[in-house]
């Protein structure tokens, strides 16, 4: 019977859609490993842009350790990370910058905005050379509050992503 | 005013140290420095203020060259702490304050020389191409270097002779007025 | 100055044996800035250090927002030295109005200010350590700079932006029982920082890696004006603690630490050397500082009135002589206020000593430097 339905002329879509078919089956355990894989290894890029940087230094102390989450290893180059923490005010002179390292970076990568100055300006609302707010440059998925954020805070922030990935499809369908 | 908050710490402190000077007599040291500076040029200077370790000078941007040399090589200040500009409207001038230190003599550790210059200010200007001109003190004081260039993009002050006048801070694409110009206003005010 | 190009942009002369590379911003090597480098295969010939990548305008607004409201503002730069950073102005503002400050509130001023600059210099050698691949350097200095964290934490409620100084005194008075848990957590932090002598300090590695590297002579850092440890480093006794004491450092014992070499070693020995002076300065502090009262005076408006009034104050800070220019009008903002920091003061020798560097002591030669761009840009 099967081989009365294959012909030639159709094999091509037979399998396209065998394909989607056997996707759709093993998406859903398949995305969830992916999404584990993800979520314990969330690199960030070493782009510091301001004064919260100290306090991202901080969370990698041994008081704080947020490597036993998994996160934020502190090392690794641009194309191997899959994170960005804004730390703080964005200048009209990094902005491009930024922008060229979040575009240089492979799918799938997340964007964590840390500090009231990547958020909304904060302090710096009426400054001349500061965005107000990174929205308009890159997409956030977590706002981590704070001025700067105790490295507590950058740590339940970043949790929060990780259960954000877990809910998020691990793939895009076309 | 300064000195009597020092009058009165002095007294509090049990024993004065050798290098400390008596409190009565401070802006003595101060009054010979500026004392050699108008006996030098004469009235080419105004001396603006002698306060505790302060000595203020104002100069025409003609003079500023021979009185800065005066300063190194007559009086041992050796490196220029912070050159700060400040824009007055009102006058239709630009004052540059260059801060000057000493290192290398050990009398004058404590001492501050304000060396105060004024620009003319154009209403609209064009950096670099307008009358805001000063010359650059980078030979005599070679501190200066950055610190020149930060003035030049933040008040739009050109200093003749300085080799690198290139923007240092603003980012590259800046168009508008310099930025610390009193009629150059931020967001919302 | 070439009316073609825009500004900022320099013309590179292309030779086909040098290359240009851009160090930064995005570099574990390079922090907030950007620094071009030209090299003649590993060696550099020359270096164009590029900042402004936090300019955030701090003295544009400062213009628009009175005395008190730029307090937190001005420890912006430089959030980990945030004490340091708001006591010039401070100072500034008190001879502006002609106030005195109580004893006990200059006391504390001083405690706060020596744990500020242990704090300060614990982050700047936990990066050190990072800049030169060395894990252990970062790790001890991060986790002992919680120590004085957790004490600035008790004084005034914050992590590292402390905002605990005012114009009359600081904010709050100590809280009870502060004298015993500082001395003893002070002592602890001492004992641990001379441990460092040994992993890091004495270590042949990183003594091969930073000796004779970046050489500053003594005529070159009084002639490009350099501060702070990179000014004592190469021989040069400057300290303004000592040369121009404020509040009560004058009635307290302090050494300042000074080097010969004026190489990178050198350079990033004396804020370490400068630390355990720190200590000292603490427990001598501690012991002089008047039991009980007041902290701070109320203000009283300007008796002079309207007209123009400026004045210059310098404090020695982590990083150097960090000074403030303030120029008022009579009103309740200042008319300018300019910030002569140390980090900025001491870029200037970074492509003196890169020249004829390899590229691989960049790092060590740029962090010894003692620079916080966020500070320098303002």
């Amino acid at each position: 019977m099967l081989k009365d339905l294959v012909t030639p002329e159709n094999a091509n879509v037979f399998i396209g859609k065998l394909g989607d078919i056997l996707e759709k089956a093993i998406d859903k355990p398949l995305g969830y490993a992916i999404n584990w894989g993800r979520i314990w290894s969330l690199w960030p890029v070493h782009i510091e842009t301001a004064c919260c940087s100290v306090e991202f230094g901080a969370a990698s102390s041994p008081r704080y350790d947020v490597e036993r989450f998994g996160i934020i290893e502190a090392f690794g180059s641009l194309r191997q990370c899959d994170l960005i923490v804004v730390q703080g005010t964005i200048t009209r002179k990094m902005a491009p910058r930024l922008r060229l390292v979040y575009d240089q970076m492979p799918e799938p990568k997340y964007v964590i905005a840390m500090g009231a100055c990547a958020i909304t300006g904060g302090l710096y609302f009426d400054s001349y050379n500061v965005l107000p707010g990174i929205d308009g440059v890159l997409p956030v998925d977590v706002y981590v509050p704070g001025c700067p954020p105790r490295p507590e805070t950058l740590i339940q922030g970043c949790i929060l992503l990780q259960e954000k990935i877990k809910r998020m499809k691990a793939r895009k369908f076309v | 005013m300064s000195t009597d908050t020092k009058q009165v710490t002095s007294e509090e402190k049990p024993a004065a140290k050798p290098a400390a000077k008596p409190a009565a007599n401070l802006p003595a040291f101060e009054n010979s420095i500026s004392d050699k500076i108008v006996e030098k040029f004469g009235d080419k200077i105004e001396v603006e203020f002698v306060k505790e370790n302060r000595v203020g000078i104002k100069v025409d941007k003609e003079n500023i060259h021979d009185v800065a040399e005066f300063i190194r090589d007559g009086l041992n200040y050796d490196h220029v702490e912070s050159v700060s500009g400040v824009d007055y409207p009102q006058d239709k001038e630009i004052e540059v304050v260059y801060h000057i230190g000493s290192y290398s003599d050990s009398s004058l550790a404590k001492q501050i020389l304000v060396l105060a210059t004024r620009a003319v200010r154009e209403e609209n200007p064009i950096p670099g191409k307008d009358a805001t001109k000063l010359p650059t003190l980078r030979d005599i004081f070679y501190s200066v270097e950055f610190h020149e260039r930060e003035v030049f993009e933040m008040f739009g002050v050109y200093f003749t002779g300085h080799p690198d006048n290139r923007r240092l801070l603003l980012p590259e694409d800046w168009a508008d007025l310099p930025p610390l110009r009193k009629d150059f206003a931020i967001k919302g005010r | 100055m070439t009316a073609e190009l825009p500004p900022g942009l320099a013309i590179q002369k292309v030779d086909e044996r040098i290359m240009t590379l851009n160090v930064g911003p995005q570099h574990p090597g390079s922090g907030h800035m950007r620094i071009i480098v030209q090299i003649d295969g590993d060696y550099i010939v020359a270096c164009d250090p590029d900042p402004g990548y936090v300019h955030r305008g701090e003295e544009k607004m400062a213009e628009y927002r009175n005395y008190i409201t730029n307090i937190p503002h001005l420890e912006r730069p430089v959030i980990h030295d945030s004490c340091n950073a708001l006591y010039p102005y401070v100072l500034g503002v008190e001879e502006l109005l002609g106030i005195e400050v109580p004893e006990r509130a200059q006391y504390v001023r001083v405690i706060c200010s020596e744990l500020n600059r242990c704090i300060y210099t614990m982050y700047w050698l936990a990066i050190y350590g990072i800049f030169l691949g060395h894990s252990t350097m970062f790790m001890w200095p991060a986790g002992d700079r919680e120590l004085l964290i957790d004490l600035m934490e008790k004084i005034s409620g914050a992590r590292v932006t402390h905002a605990h100084f005012v114009p009359g005194g600081v904010r709050n008075d100590l809280p009870p029982n502060f004298e015993e848990v500082c001395l003893r957590q002070v002592n602890y932090f001492e004992k641990r920082i001379k441990e460092y002598a040994a992993v890091f300090y004495d270590n042949p590695i990183l003594i091969s890696r930073t000796e004779n590297t970046g050489v500053l002579s003594r005529e070159d850092a009084i002639r490009l004006g350099t501060t702070g440890s990179v000014l004592r480093a190469s021989g040069v006794d400057y300290d303004l603690r000592l040369k121009e004491p404020y509040d009560v450092y004058e009635e307290l014992d302090v050494h300042t630490n000074v080097m010969k070499e004026g190489d990178s070693y050198a350079r990033s020995k004396v804020p370490w050397l400068d630390m355990l002076e720190s200590c000292n300065i603490i427990r001598q502090a501690l012991q002089k500082m008047p039991k009980s009262g007041s902290v701070r005076v109320k203000l009283k408006p300007n008796p002079k009135g309207k007209g123009l009034d400026s004045v210059y104050k310098r404090v020695e800070s982590g990083r150097g002589s960090l000074g403030c220019h303030i120029v008022s009008d009579g009103k309740v903002e200042p008319y300018r206020l300019k910030l002569s920091v140390g980090s900025f003061r001491n870029l200037i020798a970074l492509p003196y000593l890169l020249k004829g560097e390899k590229l691989g002591n960049m790092p060590s030669v740029y962090w010894s430097l003692n620079y916080w761009p966020v500070e320098a840009d303002r």
